[in-house]
């Protein structure tokens, strides 16, 4: 039988304001519990919700970034439910006019470009935490989260399979931080997905689907996917029939499982929140807005893609904004600009040595004029490859700008001829045995002897200049 | 019109306890309002823009800096149950 699978994804960015959305309450993580809770947070009566200006400048910077419309009259709604993390009985949501509609995001499955369209992004308040162990026979409540702003970005049901979900779940997570509207936090919830998962024989209307929660890491969005779709159609393979409703993952057991039953089905009796008035967004401060973003990964990549690099690379590149400047800055500073080969030393030695320190970009060791110049060190043959990563070891390490531990550890490579033709004609002439074997036509014996050259310079001999030499040597 | 039924499932979504009385009473008054919209629905409206508010006017926006401070022993001081920081309230589990 052939399946095709639908999924939507709906993601909640926790945006980096340094305030709550309608209060003044910080929203600083990990603070002590209700430490952080202004009377509106609390529903105290009496109370009137103010919007953050710094929270729908945030939605209008993510609306730019994706190419979505930004509406000129946005209003707020309130979504209402019982649940005692949530003090007002209801949430503070938008539903018939978000902030943004429509856009999309690039993403790269494998060496495929894709696209994923956007239906909406929309902000709200985010609600308190609910502690079951801490006190015996009871439920703790936690506000200092409640009343966080959120958007929840919403896709339409364009994806096909977990990898292209988890595809785009990371293009996101990589755009917000990149346009500094969400840490990214994956841990502590800044970013989180819920995910709609339908299956279908190929060329049916779409089948009923189920929204899978908790998916709080790149794996688990996979896993639950996965087993989601083998659950729905084996159901539908056994004769039976999806059920809507929404499904907890549980990782440990690496399942989805009902979370409320269906009679307890919400009903949320969205209406206009009469304490909030309409937010008008004027065009001039879209302007501002769009003035102040950084250049955006997807024409990075494009701008990388042609310097020639791999898809792969120029993938990576983009991952961090960080990253990407890194890179940029360094090329700016080489004098002999190869972009591919930077962009190997960038996302091979360079990163490696970052992971290794728990580091990222941001707060490199290196700077990326020193990177430069230890890159044409490469580049004009004076340093190997193998030296050049000892250098960048202790350029990392601290040890200084690249020619001075360059001279100070000798790492020179010899490409003098005079001093290459001298040990070529030793090695040859200590090496009989391995001369004839060559001759003989056995090609082994022959990086052999490169090996014999090489250990007589201890290393830093040009290999490129010995083979020439060697074999220059051997013919005559 | 709204059946009985229908009353109490909002009186459930509202965690409202109706007595049999007060549910026909209740019934009575939301049927009335009810018969008020069906009205106002009779009035021609196309080409009016749906409304959130019922003024033309926007929201001021507030700037994002923090100006609440710690009062956790005040509101505290108005729950019934509280230990550790927390708020405490009958076990939920979903």
């Amino acid at each position: 039988m052939n399946w095709e699978v639908v999924i939507g994804l709906e993601t909640h960015a926790q945006l980096t304001t340094a305030s709550k959305i309608f209060s003044g309450a910080s929203t600083r993580f990990g603070a002590s519990p209700n430490t952080q809770v202004s009377a509106i947070d609390l529903a105290m009566p009496g109370t009137l919700p103010v919007l953050n200006k710094g929270a729908v400048e945030r939605a209008i910077r993510f609306g730019l970034a994706v190419g979505g419309t930004i509406a000129p009259l946005s209003a707020f709604e309130r979504k209402n439910y019982f649940y005692p993390d949530l003090p007002k009985g209801y949430q503070i949501s938008q539903y018939v006019q978000p902030v943004v509609t429509g856009g999309g995001l690039a993403i790269v499955v494998g060496d495929k470009d894709g696209f994923v369209p956007l239906t909406r992004a929309h902000l709200e308040e985010d609600a308190g935490k609910l502690l079951h162990d801490a006190v015996a026979g009871r439920s703790g409540v936690d506000l200092n989260r409640a009343g966080t702003p959120l958007l929840e970005i919403v896709t339409e049901p364009a994806m096909r399979s977990a990898a292209e979900a988890v595809a785009y779940a990371k293009a996101l997570h990589s755009l917000v931080r990149w346009i500094g509207i969400c840490d990214g936090n994956m841990q502590e919830g800044s970013f989180r997905c819920d995910a709609n998962v339908s299956v279908r024989r190929r060329g049916d209307p779409l089948g009923t689907r189920c929204e899978i929660k908790n998916l709080n890491s790149f794996r688990f969005l996979e896993k639950a996917i996965e087993f989601e779709v083998r659950r729905q159609v084996e159901l539908i393979g056994d004769g039976g029939r999806v059920v809507q409703e929404t499904r907890l993952f549980d990782p440990d057991r690496g399942e989805t499982r009902p979370m409320r039953s269906k009679e307890d089905a919400q009903d949320y009796r969205y209406f206009p929140d009469p304490d909030l008035l309409p937010v008008a967004i004027a065009p001039q401060w879209i302007e501002e807005v769009r003035r102040s973003m950084p250049a955006l990964p997807e024409a990075l990549r494009r701008d990388f893609l042609g310097y020639g690099m791999s898809p792969y690379d120029a993938a990576l590149l983009t991952e961090s904004r960080e990253k990407a400047e890194f890179f940029r800055a360094s090329l700016a500073a080489t004098k002999i600009s190869q972009p591919v080969s930077l962009a190997h030393w960038v996302n091979g030695e360079m990163s490696a040595l970052l992971n290794e320190r728990n580091l990222d970009f941001a707060a490199s060791p290196v700077a990326p004029r020193d990177f430069a110049r230890l890159h044409d060190r490469v580049q004009d043959s004076t340093l190997s490859s193998k030296a050049a990563k000892e250098v960048l070891h202790a350029m990392t390490a601290g040890e200084g700008d690249p020619d001075a531990i360059i001279e100070r550890k000798g790492l020179r490579q010899i490409s003098d001829s005079g001093a290459l033709e001298e040990a070529v004609r030793e090695a040859l002439a200590a090496n009989p045995k391995l001369v004839e074997d060559y001759r003989a036509g056995k090609e082994k014996a022959f990086n052999a002897l490169v090996g014999q050259v090489m250990k007589a310079t201890k290393g830093k001999g040009n290999p490129q200049e010995v083979s020439r030499i060697l074999r220059e040597r051997l013919a005559s | 019109m709204l059946s009985l039924e229908e009353i109490h499932r909002l009186a459930r979504l509202a965690r409202l306890e109706l007595s049999v009385a007060e549910a026909d009473d209740m019934r009575a008054q939301i049927n009335g309002i009810l018969a008020m919209v069906d009205e106002m629905r009779a009035v021609d409206t196309t080409g009016v823009a749906p409304m959130s508010h019922p003024q033309e006017v926007t929201q001021r926006l507030r700037e994002d800096r923090v100006t609440e401070t710690d009062q956790r022993e005040l509101f505290h001081s108005l729950a019934p149950e509280v230990e550790d920081g927390l708020y405490l309230v009958p076990k939920v589990i979903e």
